[in-house]
């Protein structure tokens, strides 16, 4: 926390009053006003009394507004009942309805191998584990000094050990991601500067644990690390710690670092659940530069390797490592196009160049609606977008219009202009395909085929033109983990809008009658990847689709008709009669809405939560379309699935 | 003029236990506040800590045994730091 210190007096008067309108609002039934302003309020004031206020509220809220429902269970050898309330809030703050369960002290060995215990009741979508160093590896804590080397050595295998065997067991009973906290190092080794003169000195050894575990997260699906080593080192050992409440309260934490405590655990949480930013939108002068391009000129603005521009620098290698991530990035300038365009291009101290920006609005329109346009041309929806602008009035313009926007509030001083962009949790990924890391070149060619689609007369001759070709083939090792992406992130062409886990697709690919397809795309003007998935099983005669969907950047273009084709095929082949799907209608799926009705379906039943259409197999077929190279695959996906790494 | 301590305690302690500040005096305590547990009392300490950046010593934590006492301890320690 940058500043613990009081408010001042005005600045309390309002918090008050903005406490009895976020009351009056609720009364009056303007929930989703009232949930804004409680979102502003904490951004405002993150502290301990306001979080109570905000998770009270929330409680009052959540089943009013649009929020992302989400499950964690925090199992633990320390208090953490004062971090859960800013948590909450922290949650709440980027659309998070956050349910908490708390384990007992230290009970989490007996929580995880018991099949029946409350962890597993409650049903987490996410468990954290966090446990400190005293407790896990008490050998190499206080009493170090007291063991051998052999014996010291011997206590961190065990702690492996003791880990892996706590995972598996927990991977027998919940497929809930898992979080585990690294280790610590003591912040004065028993031994003084000799600690660190071997390898099995207090802190080699804990490293080497670290270092193990790591290892052993990457043998399950769904576990993931939490350097807390690291996170203590960021804010400094001696801040973060409190004996006092340690020994008396048995609080580790210092009271103005819980709530960054509260923060790592909601960048593990914000992928977990989905509400990932997927586009950021950035302002030019003073932002992306300093200075103003139209008057300052090329030689004028500041940007490069020296004080100030630098800072300018390490913004723009902090978006760089966005883009690496797979978010796009784009341009939304008040500017002269040529003078925007000419730094972009020329400047010689720029990082970021045109060619990193998926769109770019440099114009003097309003700023809410170059971003409504952004998302259009980009095929996101507004809340998969976040803003970034020196110009306060210009943040809440965009607040105010498009509140499902997530717009970062930079700080004063451009020196800590990376920093506010680091660490925006709706940057977090927790893993990388392939596609996430080529999306901004093929957004590039994305642009070249929307310029050659206006040369055709009819949209089969584009069709003819593009030389579409797809890969069809069932799950693999090597796919789960996209496919598994695609079902969270996609929300226009989805026609059941069923988000599934790693763990979760990994389950459903070894059931008997479970099929599940993986679409790859690839045009002459390269490759789009894995755009598309589907899910089917059968029951009897009838196969019925539990998931189709496909990625917005491929609708429109027939993909999902040859997809379609397969499932139709393979399922007469099968020996099915009919296959069915439902049509499950979200405010933002429309696209998807008559894709069954188009392809020859009738509708069998509807009732409040949408529509179930069946395709008679021995009267009618779907057909793929003659412009698709249709290539199958074949592979044996359940046993890959179940190679590739341990249950 | 700035706000009283005992004003930010009161409105700290509203948010904390739930209840309008206009109802937290400087006589409220566990026995008048349903909500003062051992749990609610730390969070009110880490939120006293957090406003005023103070560390409490646990025997300052002992006199906290209700809010005027809070705001006259907050008061001590910000005038012996001076």
């Amino acid at each position: 926390m940058s500043d613990p210190v009081s408010n001042s007096t005005s600045a309390e008067g309002n918090l008050s009053n903005r406490r009895a309108q976020i009351d009056g609002l609720i009364a009056e039934s303007a929930f989703d006003e009232a949930s804004r302003r409680l979102s502003t309020l904490w951004r405002r004031d993150p502290a301990t009394g306001t979080a109570s206020f905000v998770t009270s509220r929330v409680e009052q809220l959540r089943e009013k507004v649009a929020l992302t429902k989400f499950r964690l269970a925090i199992l633990r050898s320390f208090t953490v009942e004062p971090i859960v309330p800013l948590l909450r809030a922290e949650a709440f703050a980027y659309g998070i309805d956050l349910e908490v369960h708390v384990g007992d002290f230290d009970t989490y060995v007996q929580d995880m191998l018991d099949g029946e215990s409350s962890l597993y009741r409650f049903e987490p979508d996410a468990v954290v584990m966090a446990v400190r160093t005293d407790r896990a590896a008490p050998e190499l804590w206080r009493d170090f000094a007291d063991y051998t080397p052999e014996a010291a050595q011997q206590a961190a295998e065990r702690v492996v050990k003791g880990y892996g065997q706590g995972i598996a067991a927990f991977r027998k009973h919940s497929q809930a991601a898992l979080i585990l906290h690294s280790l610590e190092r003591p912040s004065a080794a028993a031994l003084g500067i000799l600690d660190d003169q071997s390898e099995t000195g207090q802190s080699g050894l804990i490293r080497q644990i670290n270092r193990e575990l790591r290892r052993v997260a990457t043998e399950f699906r769904g576990v993931y690390s939490l350097d807390y080593d690291a996170l203590v080192a960021r804010h400094g050992s001696r801040q973060w710690h409190d004996e006092r409440k340690w020994l008396t309260t048995r609080l580790p934490i210092a009271a103005a670092y819980v709530l960054e405590m509260a923060r790592e655990w909601v960048r593990f949480i914000v992928p977990l659940s989905g509400r990932t930013v997927k586009v950021l939108a950035v302002d030019l002068d003073n932002t992306l530069w300093g200075g103003v391009i139209g008057e300052d000129g090329m030689s004028g603005i500041k940007v490069g390797t020296e004080y100030p521009g630098a800072a300018y620098q390490a913004l723009q290698r902090a978006l760089l490592d966005l883009s690496r991530k797979g978010i796009l990035l784009a341009v939304s300038s008040k500017n002269n196009p040529d003078d925007a365009m000419e730094a972009l291009e020329k400047h010689p101290g720029m990082l970021v160049r045109a060619k990193h920006f998926a769109a770019l609005r440099i114009n003097w329109t309003d700023k809410s609606q170059n971003l409504r346009e952004i998302a259009d041309e980009l095929n996101v929806g507004i809340d998969a977008l976040a803003f970034l602008d020196d110009n306060p009035f210009e943040r809440e313009m965009v607040r105010a219009a498009l509140p499902e926007v997530t717009v970062i509030d930079l700080p004063g001083n451009p020196l800590e202009y990376a920093s506010a962009v680091r660490n925006c949790a709706g940057f977090e990924r927790l893993t990388l395909s392939a596609e996430d890391q080529q999306r901004t070149e093929m957004y590039a060619a994305q642009k070249q085929r929307s310029g050659a689609e206006q040369n055709f007369q009819s949209k089969e001759d584009f069709f003819r033109f593009l030389e579409q070709e797809a890969e069809l083939e069932p799950v693999s090792a090597m796919t789960l983990a996209r496919v598994a992406q695609l079902t969270q992130k996609t929300n226009q062409f989805n026609l059941t809008t069923r988000r599934y886990t790693e763990p979760q697709v990994a389950e459903m690919a070894k059931l008997p009658h479970w099929h599940i397809f993986s679409i790859k795309l690839r045009d002459r003007f390269g490759d789009h990847g894995l755009v598309g998935v589907a899910i089917t099983h059968d029951e009897g005669e009838q196969c019925e689709v539990d998931t189709f969907l496909l990625s917005c950047r491929v609708i429109g273009r027939t993909v999902e008709t040859a997809l379609l084709a397969h499932l139709a095929e393979s399922a007469a082949q099968r020996g099915c009669k009919h296959l069915v799907g439902w049509f499950l209608p979200t405010k933002k799926n429309a696209p998807a809405r008559d894709f069954y009705q188009q392809h020859g379906f009738e509708r069998r039943e509807a009732n409040g939560l949408g529509s179930l259409w069946s395709l008679d197999l021995q009267r009618s077929a779907v057909r793929c379309p003659d412009w698709i190279k249709l290539n199958l695959k074949h592979s044996n996906s359940t046993t890959e699935v179940r190679a590739g790494r341990k249950e | 003029m700035t706000e009283s301590t005992f004003d930010q305690v009161r409105s700290i302690a509203s948010d904390i236990f739930g209840i309008p500040a206009d109802k937290v005096t400087a006589e409220s305590s566990p026995e008048t506040i349903e909500n003062w547990d051992s749990m609610q009392h730390l969070n009110l300490v880490l939120a006293i800590e957090e406003k005023f950046a103070l560390q409490l010593e646990p025997e300052d934590i002992e006199q906290m045994k209700n809010i005027g006492a809070v705001a006259a301890l907050v008061e001590k320690l910000q005038s012996a730091a001076r």
